[in-house]
């Protein structure tokens, strides 16, 4: 893959669910390049987890074009380019942890050998050894949450979809595994779309920031994150850090969020 | 590196001993009630002086048993074969419409209404007909019987099995460009599984009375049903209920079977992870 080719290039994307029904994206334009760290950020109803469904086609776009690693979403989903990882970790409870991370192995066709070595260095990265023959329910809700992780990275897709994946976790839990993520990004040399609600969580993670407004969904801002690397337990308390975090919420309250904002705040 | 992960350990294992001795404690009531039971059987009708044709002493019974136990368990046997053979047969044709069903949706929201109007049908009432289709002596009429009456609940609760898995789970195996087969091999089956094993579990007693219910009209001197029908008949009421005894526990030996194989093949589920 040629450095110049955009992970991720979208034109002018719409959704619309069902005729005349809610306009979930409209003219929606971003360019992903490899290696970046993207959070889409928005109040309930923005359209954010649409728009990674479209990318990752799981759902068709109404208009526009979506294009991955160079090709049709179709395309990219059937080369296998890219690994979700949702709110839940949706762990399939009759496999053990090595046996789920090996599913999409399987699917490749890799022999148990191959498939059993990726395990073992998939469950270092994200520091699970030991627990491959433990079921998911033997784990806490974090641990799942890294066995899903180590899932979606296992056949090493160009690009890491995460729908809120840590959104059901306690805080301490979360900025843990907040550290973990950019880690394994760093280590994996992935490119990764992240969506979520918490703007602390998108500011320490991300290269950049789509700010997203509700009804119709659309891009409002696009923050570049020029916090310096690698990012520690000090970067939440940097002035800079919080520089940031205001200007993403002020942004997302010019995009007519307030309500949602209040939240929000509660939370950072 | 970060803090060490909070494991959350597999269920606590004591010494086999414990083990066994927390069990035989869970069982300390159950055994309890039925010495209890069995004692007040004994000693209500015995003192009460309650007439034979009501219900006999249990040691009269066992008594009867005993003197003409090959022909009970013969008899037994004989229905059992029958019931079995509906069972197998039965479950896995619903198994098999369930899987079709679910792959071509359009054809499962053709047929099942009807299939659920099918469910709410008496089927023992058909067994004089399947007796004039398979002949009155033969066990086939009995295996048709406990098929059809097996069919339903493995074939609708499999079918809610295949299709009540969360669209994620499904999601992420077309992520790996899962084709249509590998996602009801890996994902729909085995999570179905649960459904069907309790399906299963009813579908071994509905067997067992389809077959006994289908001797009642009519069928080889060698049955169950017939043995109790001809018992009764005859004011051999000692037989009856010594059939009936014998029904009962097949009955109870065929559902631990099926627990048997349900505890083997689904380590991982719920319901067998312990109190722990």
């Amino acid at each position: 893959m040629s450095e110049r080719t955009p992970v991720v290039s979208l034109r002018n994307v719409h959704k619309q669910f069902g005729r005349g029904g809610v306009v979930a994206l409209e003219g929606i334009d971003l360019e992903v390049e490899a290696g970046e760290f993207i959070s889409l950020i928005g109040p309930s109803g923005c359209g954010k987890s649409t728009l990674l469904r479209v990318v990752g086609d799981l759902t068709d776009p109404s208009g526009g074009e979506v294009v991955v690693n160079g090709k049709p979403a179709r395309k990219a989903r059937i080369d296998r380019d890219y690994g979700i990882v949702f709110q839940d970790a949706v762990l399939y409870d009759w496999r053990t942890v090595a046996k789920n991370i090996a599913l999409p192995l399987e699917m490749l066709g890799w022999d148990r050998k191959r498939r059993a070595q990726r395990v073992e260095e998939m469950l270092e990265l994200v520091e699970l050894s030991g627990f491959e023959s433990h079921h998911p329910w033997q784990l806490s809700g974090g641990m799942q949450q890294r066995v899903a992780i180590a899932r979606a990275l296992s056949f090493d897709p160009a690009l890491l979809l995460m729908d809120e994946p840590f959104g059901a976790l306690d805080e301490m839990t979360r900025e843990r595994l907040n550290m973990e993520l950019l880690r394994i990004w760093e280590q994996a040399e992935s490119t990764i779309l992240f969506v979520t609600h918490s703007i602390a969580e998108a500011v320490f993670l991300s290269t950049r920031i789509v700010v997203m407004s509700p009804r119709p969904g659309r891009i409002s801002d696009i923050v570049a994150v020029d916090l310096p690397r690698p990012r520690s337990v000090e970067t939440r308390e940097e002035p800079r850090f919080f520089e940031l975090v205001t200007q993403v919420r002020e942004l997302l309250r010019a995009g007519g969020a307030e309500a949602a904002i209040e939240a929000e705040e509660v939370e950072a | 590196m970060s803090t060490a992960p909070t494991a959350v350990q597999p269920l606590p294992r004591g010494s086999l001993a414990q083990s066994v001795g927390r069990r035989a404690r869970d069982w300390v009531p159950a055994v309890l009630v039925f010495v209890v039971g069995i004692t007040l059987w004994e000693g209500l009708v015995r003192g009460l002086d309650v007439e034979r044709f009501l219900l006999p002493p249990l040691s009269d019974i066992l008594q009867t048993f005993w003197d003409s136990r090959d022909t009970f368990v013969s008899a037994g046997w004989f229905t059992f074969k029958e019931a079995l053979g509906g069972f197998v047969l039965g479950s896995l044709a619903g198994i098999v419409v369930a899987l079709v069903l679910a792959r071509w949706r359009p054809l499962g929201s053709a047929l099942m209404p009807y299939a659920i109007a099918a469910n709410a049908i008496p089927i023992i009432a058909f067994a004089p007909i399947t007796n004039n289709w398979f002949g009155i002596l033969s066990p086939a009429s009995k295996i048709v019987i406990a098929a059809v009456i097996c069919f339903f609940p493995v074939m609708i609760n499999t079918l809610r099995g295949l299709t009540s898995v969360p669209p994620e789970a499904v999601e992420l195996m077309r992520s790996y460009a899962a084709r249509e087969r590998d996602i009801f091999r890996r994902v729909r089956f085995p999570h179905a599984l649960p459904f069907i094993f309790s399906a299963l579990k009813v579908a071994t007693v509905l067997a067992m009375i389809g077959a006994i219910v289908g001797d009642y009209f009519g069928g080889s001197d060698q049955a169950l049903g017939i043995l109790i029908r001809r018992s009764a008949g005859i004011f051999a009421f000692e037989e009856a209920w010594a059939a009936i005894l014998v029904a009962c526990v097949l009955g109870i030996v065929f559902y631990g079977m099926v627990a048997l194989v349900e505890r083997l093949t689904m380590g991982w589920h719920v319901s067998a992870r312990g109190k722990e």
